[in-house]
């Protein structure tokens, strides 16, 4: 009897770049989505090993158990401060920092602003959830109009409240900032564009052209109150409409190099 | 080498580079500028890293990364730029790792003003940031020491993986004082074997303050606190003048120590028993000596230039067995030895009692005074 040998067609196995520890993350939280596309990336281009990660304090504060790279943990808000440190004495590693939205764009916004107007070749992962996942879905600067939250329980009022803030867009006002786009996370194809993206962003440092975000609209199903599938399609309801995808800063050098 | 006249601030920035200082993050505050403008030229000048950063907030996080990576950094600041750098200082004990920080202490609290100060003893003696920690804290009385100490600051904070502070004020900051600055030492980066470097060749390492795991949290404090009994042990310094046959001890440290030694030297020329005893390291405080002095001795004056926070170490050692008085000048105001010598004479003929209370004693005769 003839034997049939069927090959193996290896389509998914888990990144070199990942520890093996199972993540802490609610089931359908994004985190884990853009955890994956960085440590793709990373085996991509072969950088786990001259790379140096910074942590945020937020729902992303254990990062470093996750990435088999060298990784720090910064105070909440401090990490491109921080990142800045490393990439000034290691300037041929890859330093990146993998933040949220309350982070960065509220207690850290003081040193994200000045160290994309410093253009610090580093790369910024910025995860955009609406909210305070970790403390417990608080208002983030980045909660949306009327959009209710643990501690805007009538809902966001600009009146009283303030707006939400753009990051991508604010930041690539700036002529330090190199690459800034903004990708979502909601559905496969956006996913892939995102994994474009980090990639572009990794490329960007280890060429030494610059400041590098990709901001990612993700989900908190917990906080929101909703299902995984639920808060995803939130995501392209209610947020796509108020942080349109784009790419807001591509300095020039980086599309002369052809990244 | 030569005797040459420098600035303490550019000394002390200059020293550090001499001792194989590699990144220097900082913001510019009155009274330590000089020390950030230094720097400004001279790191880039040797191919060494420079920042000034968007706050203390910003520099303290960048020298908290820098360390990371087993590299040599400083940063300086004064009193209200200190105290932003709190969180970064308590992250950074907490994460174990070796940072030097220069301290130009101007008065307060507040944004009070540029004029030298020692009301910063407390912050950064007895803690300052959160949780259980303790820095190494040395204070220098002139240039050449506070030179001196530069390349020490850096070896203890590295043997001990702990932050080592040189405490001064802006009187040493700004004044101009002929000194001889230590050799060149190659900035040469230990491979330690915690530095977050890069997993080439090895397992990858991580660095964090987070132990979310109250008996895991337990045992890094242990381990914090056996470290910390290990520098009580080995890293007690001071400075010890006319003490032989002394009755009247001073104690003073930085430039309160150096004006009192001005008018201990004009007390003796009058005749009267008195030395001085000056801690060099602040924390660990020397305990000890002090307790063993006030076996000998008939009384102590303290001398600070804040309202007794020195003081407070001082009883502690000397638990009751002695009189102690205490004259302090606030605010950025700096005593002349003339003040010193008034104190010392009042002392050496006064009926001095066991449970006086010396603060509210020199409050009151300030109170005269400052009127
Ligand atoms: C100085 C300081 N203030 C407040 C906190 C409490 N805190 C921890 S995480 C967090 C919010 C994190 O939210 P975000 O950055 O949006 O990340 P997410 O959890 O949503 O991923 C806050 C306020 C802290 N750890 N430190
Ligand atoms: S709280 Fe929200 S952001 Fe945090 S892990 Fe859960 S779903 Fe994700």
């Amino acid at each position: 009897m003839a034997t049939l040998t069927i090959p193996d067609n290896l389509v998914y196995e888990r990144p070199q770049s990942f520890t093996d520890s199972p993540t802490h993350y609610c089931p359908g939280c994004t985190h884990g989505v853009a955890h994956r596309l960085v440590a793709e990336v990373l085996d991509e281009m072969g950088l786990a090993n001259r790379t140096v990660g910074v942590a945020p304090v937020g729902c992303s504060v254990f990062a470093y158990n996750y990435f088999n790279t060298d990784f720090v943990e910064a105070a909440h808000g401090r990490a491109p401060a921080m990142a800045t440190g490393i990439k000034r004495v290691l300037p041929d590693h890859i330093v990146f920092t993998y933040q949220g939205d309350g982070d960065l764009a509220s207690i850290g916004m003081g040193e994200i602003v000045h160290a994309a107007a410093r253009g610090e070749n580093i790369t910024v992962i910025f995860i955009n959830n609406a909210n305070y996942g970790m403390t417990g879905g608080q208002m983030a600067p980045t909660t949306l109009p009327g959009m209710k939250t643990s501690s805007s329980p009538s809902g966001r009022d600009v009146e009283t409240q303030g707006y939400p803030i753009r990051v991508a867009e604010l930041l690539a006002t700036l002529e330090g900032a190199g690459f800034i786009v903004r990708r979502s996370l909601h559905d496969p194809a956006n996913i892939r564009k995102a994994k474009k993206a980090i990639r572009t962003a990794f490329e960007v440092q280890t060429h030494g052209l610059g400041f590098s975000l990709v901001e990612l609209l993700s989900t908190c199903p917990t906080n929101w109150g909703m299902t995984p599938v639920d808060a995803l399609k939130w995501v392209e309801s209610h947020m796509l409409p108020f942080y349109p995808l784009g790419d807001y800063k591509i300095a020039p050098a980086i599309t002369a190099a052809k990244i | 080498m030569a005797r040459e006249l420098w600035k303490g601030n550019e000394a002390i920035a200059e020293a550090a580079v001499r001792a194989g200082l590699e990144a220097y993050f900082g913001y510019p505050i009155t009274p330590q500028n000089e020390i950030l403008e230094w720097l400004s030229h001279r790191m880039p000048e040797l191919g060494r890293a420079f920042v000034q950063a968007e706050a203390e907030l910003g520099a303290i996080n960048m020298v908290y990364g820098a360390a990371c990576t087993g590299a040599r950094v400083m940063t300086s600041s004064s009193s209200p730029g200190i105290s932003l750098m709190m969180e970064g200082i308590s992250y950074i004990a907490g994460t174990e790792i070796p940072v030097v920080l220069v301290n130009v202490m101007r008065g307060g609290p507040g944004l009070g003003n540029i004029a030298p100060s020692q009301g910063d003893y407390n912050q950064i003696c007895k803690g300052g940031g959160h949780g259980d920690y303790h820095v190494i804290v040395l204070a220098p009385a002139s240039i050449q020491e506070a030179v001196d100490m530069m390349p020490l600051a850096f070896d203890l904070a590295e043997k001990y993986l702990t932050i080592c502070c040189v405490l001064i004020d802006g009187s040493i900051g700004q004044m101009m004082e002929p000194i001889e600055l230590p050799e060149m030492r190659p900035a040469q980066r230990k491979d330690f074997p915690w530095a977050t470097n890069g997993a080439k060749n090895r397992p990858r390492r991580i660095l964090t303050s987070i132990y979310l795991d109250p008996p895991e949290e337990e045992k890094t404090n242990l381990r914090l606190l056996k470290r910390w009994e290990a520098i009580q042990a080995n890293e007690i310094r001071s400075k010890e003048y006319f003490l032989d046959d002394a009755e009247i001890v001073v104690i003073g440290f930085g430039t309160a120590g150096r004006v009192a030694l001005s008018a201990v030297r004009a007390a003796r020329a009058k005749g009267l028993k008195v030395g001085l005893f000056r801690p060099v390291s602040l924390s660990p405080y020397p305990y000890a000596r002090v307790a063993e002095l006030a076996g000998k001795a008939k009384a102590f004056l303290v001398v600070e230039m804040n309202a007794g926070q020195m003081l407070d170490d001082v009883r502690l050692a000397v638990n009751g067995r002695i009189p102690i008085e205490f004259y302090g000048r606030l605010g950025g105001v700096v005593p002349f030895p003339d003040e010193i010598l008034d104190e010392i004479q009042r002392i050496s003929t006064a009926d001095l009692q066991l449970d006086g209370n010396p603060v509210a004693d020199w409050m009151k005769r300030m109170e005269a005074m400052v009127r």
